[in-house]
């Protein structure tokens, strides 16, 4: 943990003070003769839910894939707490790694474990853990405070989507993340679901003081969780703002997104 | 995918072993760094092992009797009927016994690993745990890798034993020969030169059965249909492998042996 504070102190001061916890200046990344990238520019400051928003394909996942280091970009700049995550050795990039929650579109469970082995497997394996009691403890807490206590036994093939979401959920916050990257944390669920896990999301932003980014194409989450929003099309950001000041704007491809909205 | 089809198929293929020898490292390192997953791969041993027993034992019973029953017509040419645990226990042992359970366990383990792989690749979950700062090359590959190079030679052994005793039923449907003498006969034909070769050569299948199953998962695209073509792969590319290790294996043998 005192790293992490060491962290915070090196950290560079956006220029209204606030802290930049993810800046990222003119990224690119081609697959073959594809590129998906072509000049991504991003700062997320600490505390801050940011939302993206973009059709299918545009490289949303690629972006948070390359934040994370599941991905190599091709070129630019990305660092996160001041460090840049290209240069980072195998230990960093795990010590890195352990400050992020990434909630991947499909829950991505571990589905021969049941719900407790899920949520104890990165406090046995990544904090090295071994008091059982403190494990318990951490692991009901967390369901708990995704409203999912009911469910600790049961396998990920015995939930709804919803609760796989929730699960997904519980085991990235468990080992209390700085970041949370969120991909499609809404998509295939139905509308009531939708937005009790929006306000989920707002709801740990607020508990565990994380910084967000927020992918989704889902308006009423955007409405719901984002601080601030950025619209994405074909590897580049073209318009950001708040909701409001997006369903103002003049901007085709913001408008298609708003059309629905009154 | 119009670039896919212009890389040569030879060029592919050297891609395909440039990533296995990296993987092959990535394995290598990840043995005892920081932790060895005792519990699974103890699971993984009795999942591999146990659930292969039958289909092991089977297969090794009816060869045993099959080979005898071939066996037979030339040996009587020869008048060297007497012969047959000794002409048995040499091919069964040396080279039928390790090579055959070598390939019914790359087509029963290296697919279900190809695809159990293959579907955490698809589901996202291999990316979820090594993006949650665990190791999963360590958790999950290497458990498997281990527990293919211990459980192979093992179900080999218990096979030459099932097969030679099946081989002992055989005779005795046509000819009759007492347990004590065919056993005698059988152990007499063996030396040390039979058995040690072939035990390390079932090791180094175990190895490329646990080794490829886990690097076509691993290395699986992200479409459903590659669930299928992982575990496909894997046997097909295992199966490969053991006749790649056999050949080298004899030259091997003959080198020191004979
Ligand atoms: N690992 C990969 N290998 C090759 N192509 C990829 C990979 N990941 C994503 N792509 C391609 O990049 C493009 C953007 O993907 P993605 O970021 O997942 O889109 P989205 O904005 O819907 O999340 C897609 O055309 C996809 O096919
Ligand atoms: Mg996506």
């Amino acid at each position: 943990m005192d790293d992490v504070k060491a962290d915070i102190e090196q950290m560079p001061k956006a220029r209204n003070g606030e802290e930049v916890v993810i800046a990222i200046k003119g990224l690119k990344k081609s697959f073959g003769k594809k590129d998906v990238l072509r000049d991504i520019n991003l700062e997320v400051k600490r505390g801050e839910n940011v939302l993206i928003l973009g059709k299918s394909g545009t490289g949303k996942s690629v972006t948070i894939q390359c934040i994370v280091g599941l991905l190599t970009p091709d070129a630019g700049s990305l660092k996160v707490f001041g460090n840049e995550v290209a240069q980072m050795s195998d230990d960093e990039l795990k010590q890195l790694r352990m400050k992020f929650g990434f909630l991947f579109q499909s829950g991505a469970l571990y589905d021969s474990m049941t719900i407790r082995e899920n949520l104890e497997f990165p406090l046995t394996r990544v904090l090295r853990l071994n008091d059982q009691t403190e494990i318990d403890k951490r692991v009901e807490d967390v369901l708990e405070s995704v409203g999912l206590l009911e469910a600790i036994d049961k396998l990920p093939s015995d939930l709804s989507g919803g609760m796989r979401k929730r699960a997904g959920l519980a085991r990235t916050l468990i080992i209390n993340p700085e970041i949370m990257l969120y991909d499609e944390p809404t998509t295939g669920l139905d509308p009531i679901t939708s937005r009790e896990i929006s306000h989920l999301i707002l709801e740990i932003q607020k508990k565990y003081k994380t910084s967000s980014i927020i992918i989704t194409h889902d308006m009423e989450c955007a409405r719901i969780a984002a601080d601030r929003m950025l619209i994405m099309d074909d590897g580049k950001f073209i318009a950001e703002g708040s909701f409001d000041e997006l369903h103002q704007s003049s901007n085709k491809i913001a408008a298609s997104f708003f059309k629905d909205i009154l | 995918m119009a670039e896919e089809i212009t890389i040569p198929g030879w060029k592919k293929w050297l891609e395909d072993i440039g990533d296995q020898v990296a993987f092959f490292f990535k394995f290598f390192r990840n043995i005892f760094s920081g932790g060895f997953e005792w519990g699974e791969f103890i699971r993984q041993c009795y999942e591999i092992g146990y659930r292969s027993i039958m289909l092991v034992g089977v297969t090794s019973f009816i060869m045993g009797v099959v080979l005898i029953v071939q066996l037979r017509p030339t040996l009587v040419t020869f008048g060297a009927v007497s012969m047959m645990p000794q002409s048995l226990s040499i091919s069964f042992v040396r080279e039928l016994g390790p090579v055959i359970i070598a390939l019914i366990c790359a087509g029963k383990i290296a697919s279900s690993i190809g695809a159990e792989l293959g579907s955490m690749k698809v589901t996202e979950q291999l990316d979820a745990m090594e993006v949650s700062g665990a190791n999963a090359v360590q958790y999950l590959a290497v458990t498997r890798i281990l527990a293919t190079t211990v459980m192979v030679p093992l179900l080999s052994l218990i096979g030459d034993v099932i097969g030679l005793f099946a081989g002992f039923l055989a005779i005795n449907l046509r000819d009759s020969i007492s347990f004590q003498l065919y056993f005698h006969k059988v152990i007499a034909s063996l030396g040390f030169s039979d058995l040690f070769p072939a035990f390390v050569k079932t090791i180094f299948f175990g190895f490329a059965i646990g080794f490829i199953g886990c690097y076509k998962g691993f290395h699986s695209n992200k479409g459903t249909e590659s669930v299928g073509i992982a575990a496909n792969s894997a046997v097909v590319t295992a199966s490969l492998w053991i006749f790649v290790i056999d050949a080298i294996a004899v030259q091997v043998t003959s080198l020191l042996f004979y």
